[in-house]
């Protein structure tokens, strides 16, 4: 089954299937969106294992006629990049119906609403990665918000309704700027040789620079709203302390990576030389993520909203890697794409069953888990380390790509990057020590270790943080190429290692 | 002197003739028939001839002439189009105003007198609504339709006149309803005014009342301009009242707040197909070739429109009030369509007018839903947890308001879209940019109410979801249907569109 269509309405099925189950069987409707995921995900690990790897063209492609009076078509196909984000974004999914089993409880709506919006989600994750007519990608990027909003104003905890306006508006917001830039294309594509949204078609307009520019900041706002960069971040912190653990990790691993993926896709191919104009600017506004993410993280009490900062952090390493215009930095920025999905995924579960268990989400609150609940105390270590990159574990390689790659051609901003890594090392080992080690905290001694559900949905996330760790060339081997193509295309050539010894 | 007798082209009159035909039906209905029969007779009538004008309209859908009736009417696809999307929205609009509930016993009566009293108490409703109705549908129709200015003016009157009154029929908060419908009356009449004052100028100008005397007049040159654009100017401050755009847009808050909502949502979507249609024909056609005297003035009045429409109904708390201004803003985003002037602009003017106008009716008719012991609820706060108690309403109104925002997988969006991307073709950037960014505060208001249905919990004061008569059913569905497919399957009807939406001059 190589249809990437066919993929995107599985998940709708799915939903259908769950809305058609009775409202008092709510085990049924969870087991329903497990099972929906689940086949979901082989499905997508059987189609990766057909695409080839060293063809840079789009792969499963698909075309079918959607709105002909404006040239719209429902046109998908993925290249190593999006092959790899819907990869991750499909293993997410079963994974987070599993961890997060009991928290669509406490939500204003049914249980079974929940698993139609994130199944329902989980569609437009997969379409917003494969489309390749720019139409059907704005559609799918702002009508994913609406489920998101709901998820979060609808199960979240805490300020959650404010949270999800605050989202909600900021990103509304970029897509109207993208929109502004999408018509503009729009128009110079009918004025060049008829109306038209397909990407490649685009990419080829003719179109002076400054009106480049000006449509390059329409996309770049949008996606750095998304991603977040800093000064557009300050959604992320309230809404990813207000969702459930399961929508967080939806929110920042997979929703979050459509800015970055957008950057790369829509940014660079669309306007080369416009982001080329850019690359100081935004080259500096990563190294300002990734260092005052870091700091605040530091400054977190909440376990949420540290986690939120750590992501703002790593997104600036991230599009630090994508606008260091080098083969290494490209494929390092799109494998810690991957892999930033998977660590922060662990942090998000972890902690959420943590906060759970001691129903606060404090780290004063926490103290001595090691003693009490060895497992889940050890299951954060290990997520904790992947965040900080820890050789051995997955996000090390593609952290050290990045800077590798940022090297050189920018030394100044790797350099100054590389005390994010020391600060990553302080925002994870401080809440470790104060959750995890010493004495217990009166009150914790009761807190019940993980249970065979919650290891069963843990396991594969720590499997991939570790195997990606020893063995990164399974994926980079597929994105390598695609990377390669990308930067070949800009006109950029790898400059020449620096020698040491000159 | 010889007189000629006039030539009539009756098929392509018919349907305004038909509409004509079933309001004085009406009115001898309300004179003869028996009070228990007469709701029933009356609706059916009225449904009746809304349904026979379609299907006239339908069948002339190719016809193109200049001479429908002595040069005083043009059919030709804009105006079948425009006469189809006034009558679709007027039968789903006619669906809320058969709810008795909504209108007095008897207008005729002082507010809370004893008269008014008995009527109320004996069941003696008068039903002069519809007939009203359909006159001012029937002026609708002849207004976009109209090629000369007295024409456009009897028009513009037939249409304005039982808009004043059925204004004033709200049973509930009668003062209100008679100070909106003299707020209206006495501004429209200023309007009127403006309006005849401009249509002499533009005689001045061409010694010529008819759209194509004027144009050759325009296109020819040697006129004298000055009268050419106060001609210009006056003739626009009365279409644009009948839009309310700002800055003549003072009246549709008060009216919009204090008219029953069934003649609000029928006021609020069909006046504005009417009035966006007319102006479309006159600025695409006669005016055509003074681009330069008009274009900037549209230009900056649809900017001002737009933000002031979508910052002031930020403050709004109560709902009717809130859509009226958000009805301000979308006439500025339509206006963006006039200002485009090209084959585009037609088309996505046309697309937007119908998409708006069904999702406004459909908004007003869950309007009328929420009630307490006495009357509809309209302040905002008591909606509060309006999800929790009747979610389907809910969920009705935020698909709505969704399409007001331009949230994709609407029909507000497809429409957003076609018409900057119009306005955008012709150079007119800067009403884009503005359109885009008040798009975005327009947002947050509408989202705003979504928070309050879902997100927070009800109150409990009495407010209550009624449920919903048959008719307003079909009225909510049939919107939502209509929201929902020409947001993701648009094809058809842009195609439709496309292949008729060409003036003939």
């Amino acid at each position: 089954m190589n249809s990437l269509v066919l993929l995107m309405l599985l998940p709708i099925i799915g939903s259908i299937a769950v809305a058609a189950t009775p409202k008092t069987k709510e085990v049924l409707s969870k087991q329903v969106a497990l099972a929906t995921t689940v086949i979901v995900a082989i499905a997508t690990i059987a189609m990766a294992m057909n695409f080839q790897r060293d063809n840079v063209d789009l792969q499963f492609v698909e075309k079918y006629s959607w709105i002909p009076t404006f040239g719209i078509n429902f046109s998908v196909g993925v290249d190593g990049l999006a092959l790899v984000l819907i990869l991750m974004s499909t293993i997410l999914a079963p994974i987070v119906v599993l961890s997060g089993w009991n928290e669509a409880h406490g939500g204003r709506w049914s249980v079974k609403t929940f698993y139609i919006l994130i199944l329902v989600l989980e569609t437009m994750m997969i379409g917003v990665f494969a489309a390749t007519d720019v139409f059907l990608f704005y559609v799918i990027f702002e009508a994913m918000l609406i489920p998101v909003y709901f998820l979060i104003g609808g199960y979240g905890t805490g300020e959650r309704s404010a949270a999800a306006v605050k989202f909600l508006i900021y990103s509304l917001f970029g897509g109207l700027l993208m929109l502004a830039s999408i018509i503009a294309l729009y128009v110079m594509s009918g004025a060049q040789g008829g109306h038209t949204f397909d990407l490649q078609a685009l990419s080829q307009l003719e179109m002076s620079s400054t009106t480049q520019n000006f449509l390059f900041l329409g996309f770049f706002i949008a996606f750095a709203i998304k991603a977040p960069l800093w000064p557009l971040h300050t959604w992320l912190p309230d809404a990813a302390s207000s969702a459930t653990p399961g929508t967080s990790v939806l929110l920042l691993g997979v929703l979050d990576k459509v800015g970055t993926f957008g950057m790369i896709r829509y940014c660079l191919t669309l306007f080369p030389e416009a982001s080329k104009t850019f690359t100081p600017l935004i080259m500096v506004l990563a190294v300002i993520s990734i260092v005052y993410g870091a700091i605040l993280a530091i400054g977190q009490k909440d376990l949420k909203r540290l986690i939120a900062f750590t992501s703002i952090s790593h997104f600036g390493f991230i599009t630090m890697g994508i606008f260091a215009m080098t083969s290494q930095g490209h494929s390092g920025a799109t494998l810690y794409m991957f892999n930033h999905g998977f660590s922060t995924a662990a942090l998000f579960i972890v902690g959420g069953w943590m906060i759970a268990r001691r129903g606060s989400s404090t780290i004063a609150d926490f103290g001595g888990l090691q003693r009490v609940t060895p497992v889940m105390a050890w299951s954060f270590f290990l997520a904790g380390m992947s965040s900080l990159a820890l050789p051995g574990l997955s996000s090390f390689v593609s952290e050290f790509l990045v800077l590798v790659g940022t090297f050189t051609r920018y030394p100044v901003h790797a350099v100054i990057a590389t005390f994010g890594i020391v600060l990553a090392a302080l925002y994870i080992l401080i809440p470790v020590q104060k959750a995890l080690h010493g004495p217990t905290t009166p009150g914790n001694e009761g807190l019940s270790d993980l249970n065979l559900r919650e290891k069963v949905a843990i396991a594969p996330v720590m499997a991939i943080i570790i195997a990606l760790g020893f063995y990164p060339a399974s994926l980079l081997n597929v994105i390598n190429p695609a990377s390669a193509h990308v930067i070949a295309q800009m006109g950029f050539t790898d400059p020449a290692p620096t020698n040491g010894d000159k | 002197m010889e007189f000629s007798s006039p030539v009539l082209n009756y098929t392509l009159l018919s349907p305004m003739l038909i509409l004509l035909g079933g309001a004085i039906i009406g009115v001898l209905v309300e004179a003869f028939m028996s009070k228990a029969l007469r709701p029933i007779t009356q609706l059916s009538v009225t449904l009746g001839s809304l349904v026979l004008a379609l299907v006239q309209v339908w069948r002339i859908r190719n016809e193109k002439s200049l001479s429908a009736a002595m040069g005083s009417v043009v059919i030709d696809g804009p105006a079948v189009l425009m006469q189809a999307s006034i009558l679709i929205i007027s039968l789903i609009s006619v669906l809320l105003i058969a709810d008795a509930q909504q209108f007095t016993a008897l207008a005729a009566a002082l507010p809370g007198s004893e008269e008014e009293r008995h009527a109320l108490q004996s069941g003696n409703q008068v039903t002069e609504v519809y007939p009203l109705t359909l006159f001012a549908v029937a002026g609708m129709m002849l207004f976009p339709v109209s090629s000369d200015l007295i024409t456009l003016f009897v028009a513009l009157e037939v249409l304005s006149l039982p808009l004043y009154l059925m204004a004033g029929l709200s049973r509930r908060r009668r003062l209100a309803s008679q100070e909106a419908a003299l707020k209206y009356f006495l501004l429209g009449a200023f309007s009127s005014a403006f309006f005849l004052f401009g249509a002499a100028f533009l005689y001045g100008y061409s010694s010529s009342i008819t759209f194509t005397g004027i144009r050759n007049a325009v296109v020819g040159g040697g006129g004298n301009d000055v009268f050419l654009l106060i001609g210009i100017a006056f003739l626009s401050v009365g279409l644009l009242f009948k839009v309310g755009a700002v800055p003549f847009h003072a009246w549709s808050p008060d009216v919009y707040q204090g008219a029953p909502t069934p003649v609000t949502a029928f006021m609020a979507a069909a006046t504005k197909v009417a009035a966006f249609g007319a102006m479309l024909r006159i600025y695409y056609t006669v005016f055509a070739n003074a681009q330069w005297s008009w274009s900037p003035m549209l230009t900056i009045i649809a900017i001002i429109t737009m933000v002031f429409g979508s910052l002031v109904a930020i403050a709004q708390r109560d709902v009717k009030r809130m859509l009226a201004y958000s009805s301000i803003a979308h006439a500025g985003f339509l206006l963006t369509g006039v200002i485009a002037l090209n084959k585009a602009g037609l088309e996505a003017s046309l697309f937007y007018l119908f998409a708006y106008g069904i999702t406004t009716v459909g908004a007003f008719a869950i309007v009328t839903l929420v009630r307490d012991s006495a009357g509809e609820v309209t302040d905002l706060n008591r909606w509060k947890g309006l999800g929790k108690r009747s979610p389907w309403v809910a969920i009705a109104f935020a698909t709505f308001l969704l399409s007001f925002a331009g949230i994709p997988l609407t029909s507000g969006f497809i429409g957003k879209f076609s018409i900057f991307s119009a306005a955008y073709e012709s150079g007119a950037t800067s009403v884009v940019i503005a359109g885009v960014l008040s798009s975005a505060i327009a947002a947050f208001f509408y989202v705003r109410v979504i928070v309050l249905m879902f997100f927070t919990d009800p109150i409990e004061d009495g407010t209550s979801v009624e449920i919903p008569s048959s008719l307003t059913s079909i009225a909510v569905i049939f919107s939502m249907i209509v929201t929902i497919a020409l947001g993701v399957f648009p094809a058809p009807i842009l195609d439709f569109i496309s292949n008729l939406a060409t003036f003939i001059r």
